[in-house]
């Protein structure tokens, strides 16, 4: 990201081509525009070395002390940084918007990863609820369980859980994929408007409740299907994605991805059919 | 919110109060107002042990009215001499605070008619009775409670606890959890969540002749339990029940002498995180809750929506 700092700090989002005039009145907004990247500043990312490791043992430190320890280490250029001892503590390695190798040895608590843009991470442990919310880019991998409201909100990126999630997996899901080795609870992607969710095992009562858009594919058996939920016939596309998707996730080697059941909308919603610019995506 | 917390051990006792202490304090930002602890004892099993209190904790952040002290003395001897017409022998007495007892009893009848008598006396709740059950609540954090109780020091096989924040009801011990299970003897539950069924099921429940000593709606889960158990249901019966008797959101935990269950409702909307080995079984509104106890690397899940699960000692 280094490229794109400016030494002008103007307003955020001036730095970042939007807002050409004052917000008074009807608002005008300008999306990102690449051909102006060198203009482009993304407040509090660093250039990281990935070559250039730590560790940081966080057991006496609160969320906010190691998320500032997290914070002052990237800005010194590591770019692979390895947590121990993070014993199931909320919030940790939230806002990070760079690229970085974060492994956490051990499980977190609440809103672990949430509002990512961009790392790699490894939980060699369990997550709790609202893993990665809000994440926009990059990677996630658990290596075990994951508690509900996995991936809440989620607009990009790889989320990963090797483990069986909780309830409410991927509600209000605006882009990216989920992707589940074992079972998922109730009312897995409720409310769901984009991207795609995969689970390998079963999936529990109402799933897909309220979903505006989007794919779920499930290889075990399903509880229920929620309301505005409907099985959609598998493509040759989809089998290709799911097939590219499960070796990116590191699971389902020899998955019988052909035999999974498709669940998108069943019903069209009145003026939904503007995609959103990709673009918009470093601006929110 | 409010945070629970629970742990069984299989085929051992250890220092559960100790260990439900460290529980329920990492679980103290889920529920500062009051904290409350049900241990299953090391107790020769011989008498029951009845906890009961006269008078509120009237302290610092407390909704009860201030009485003054010298009226539970007057109280407590009510209680002795109801007790006594009961056929009931004190076989020892601690005075605990200003405003709870312990008493260790001989007796040998009916818990509904026994309990019935000594709550008669006015501002009298029993908050116990059970053989090993030894259940404690009052205002403060988990260690300010267990300080105050002496509990670091109790051995036994399980206990399930709550860190109340105080949503429903007032802040006060009538309103604490764990709520024993009248008027069966080490039948405790606690609850994280909220019902909304609460005042017809209490209507009903008090017209087939079950009490309820606060306007807690997590009391209810108590009485319901109690309620199908006293008509010859199981525990885990009585619990898979309460899934569609119950309304609204939440999560418990119930305990017996020899038992531990959760449940969830069908909506899986408050949290629990679980573990689970073949000695041992800990569980708590949050991991932090667990790993308080269990440092070293374990695999937790969360039970699913609608899920019952009990564990025997």
């Amino acid at each position: 990201m280094a490229n794109l700092k400016t030494t002008d700090k103007k307003t955020k989002a001036q730095s970042m081509g939007m807002h050409t005039e004052v917000l008074t009145g009807k608002t005008q907004q300008k999306f990102f525009n690449p051909d102006e990247a060198e203009n482009f500043y993304y407040w509090g990312t660093y250039d990281v070395d990935f070559n250039k490791r730590t560790e940081l043992d966080v057991k006496n430190m609160d969320c906010k002390e190691a998320n500032k320890k997290i914070d002052d280490l990237m800005s010194e250029g590591y770019g692979t940084i390895v947590i121990k001892n993070p014993q199931g503590k909320h919030s940790l390695g939230v806002g990070i918007l760079n690229k970085l190798n974060l492994i956490f040895e051990g499980s977190l608590g609440y809103f672990g990863v949430g509002s990512i843009d961009g790392p790699m991470v490894r939980v060699n442990g369990r997550v709790g609820w609202s893993c990665a919310e809000n994440m926009m880019a990059g990677k996630v991998v658990i290596e075990k369980n994951a508690g509900s409201c996995f991936g809440a909100a989620i607009r990009g990126g790889d989320l990963i859980c090797k483990g069986s999630v909780g309830a409410r997996t991927g509600i209000d899901q605006k882009g990216g994929s989920i992707i589940i080795g074992g079972d998922a609870g109730a009312f897995t992607g409720f409310m769901m408007q984009r991207g795609r969710i995969v689970i390998l095992g079963d999936v529990g009562i109402n799933l897909g409740d309220s979903m505006y858009d989007g794919i779920i594919y499930v290889g075990g058996t399903i509880g229920s299907f929620g309301s505005d939920a409907i099985e959609a016939p598998m493509t040759q596309n989809d089998i290709e994605w799911l097939i590219r998707k499960l070796k990116v996730a590191e699971i389902g080697d020899n998955f019988d991805v052909s035999k999974m059941t498709k669940v998108v909308a069943g019903k069209k919603l009145w003026n939904y059919d503007a995609l959103e610019p990709t673009e918009k995506k470093g601006a929110i | 919110m409010c945070g629970i917390a629970g742990l069984i051990h299989r085929g051992k006792y250890s220092n559960v109060g100790e260990e439900l202490q460290s529980m329920l304090q990492a679980l103290k930002h889920r529920g500062p107002d009051s904290t409350g602890y049900a241990l299953y004892a090391k107790n020769d099993g011989q008498n029951f042990i009845m906890r009961f209190k006269v008078g509120e904790n009237v302290g610092e952040g407390s909704t009860s009215v201030n009485e003054d002290v010298s009226v539970y003395d007057g109280r407590k001897k009510l209680v002795d001499k109801n007790l006594s017409e009961l056929g009931a022998t004190i076989v020892k007495e601690e005075k605990l605070t200003p405003y709870s007892y312990r008493y260790e009893i001989k007796y040998d009848k009916d818990l509904m008619d026994f309990s019935k008598k000594i709550e008669s006396v006015e501002m009298v709740e029993i908050l116990s009775i059970g053989k090993s059950l030894e259940l404690i609540k009052d205002l403060g954090d988990a260690k300010t409670v267990c300080d105050r109780y002496n509990l670091d020091k109790v051995q036994g096989t399980h206990g399930i606890g709550h860190a109340r924040m105080a949503t429903e009801s007032g802040v006060d011990i009538k309103s604490a959890h764990p709520f024993w299970g009248y008027p069966f003897a080490d039948v405790s539950v606690v609850h994280n969540g909220q019902l909304t069924n609460y005042w017809n099921n209490r209507r009903a429940l008090e017209n087939k002749g079950m009490r309820f000593m606060s306007e807690c709606d997590s009391e209810l889960i108590a009485v319901f339990l109690a309620e199908k158990m006293r008509n010859g249901a199981t525990l885990e019966e009585g619990m898979k029940e309460s899934l569609t008797g119950l309304d609204g959101v939440f999560t418990y935990f119930v305990a017996t002498k020899d038992s531990l269950g959760m449940a969830k409702d069908t909506m899986a909307a408050k949290p629990l995180v679980l573990y689970e080995s073949d000695d041992l079984v800990a569980m708590g509104s949050e991991e932090i809750a667990i790993r308080s106890i269990l440092p070293q690397e374990i695999t937790t899940y969360d039970p699913y929506d609608g899920e019952v699960k009990v564990w025997q000692i």
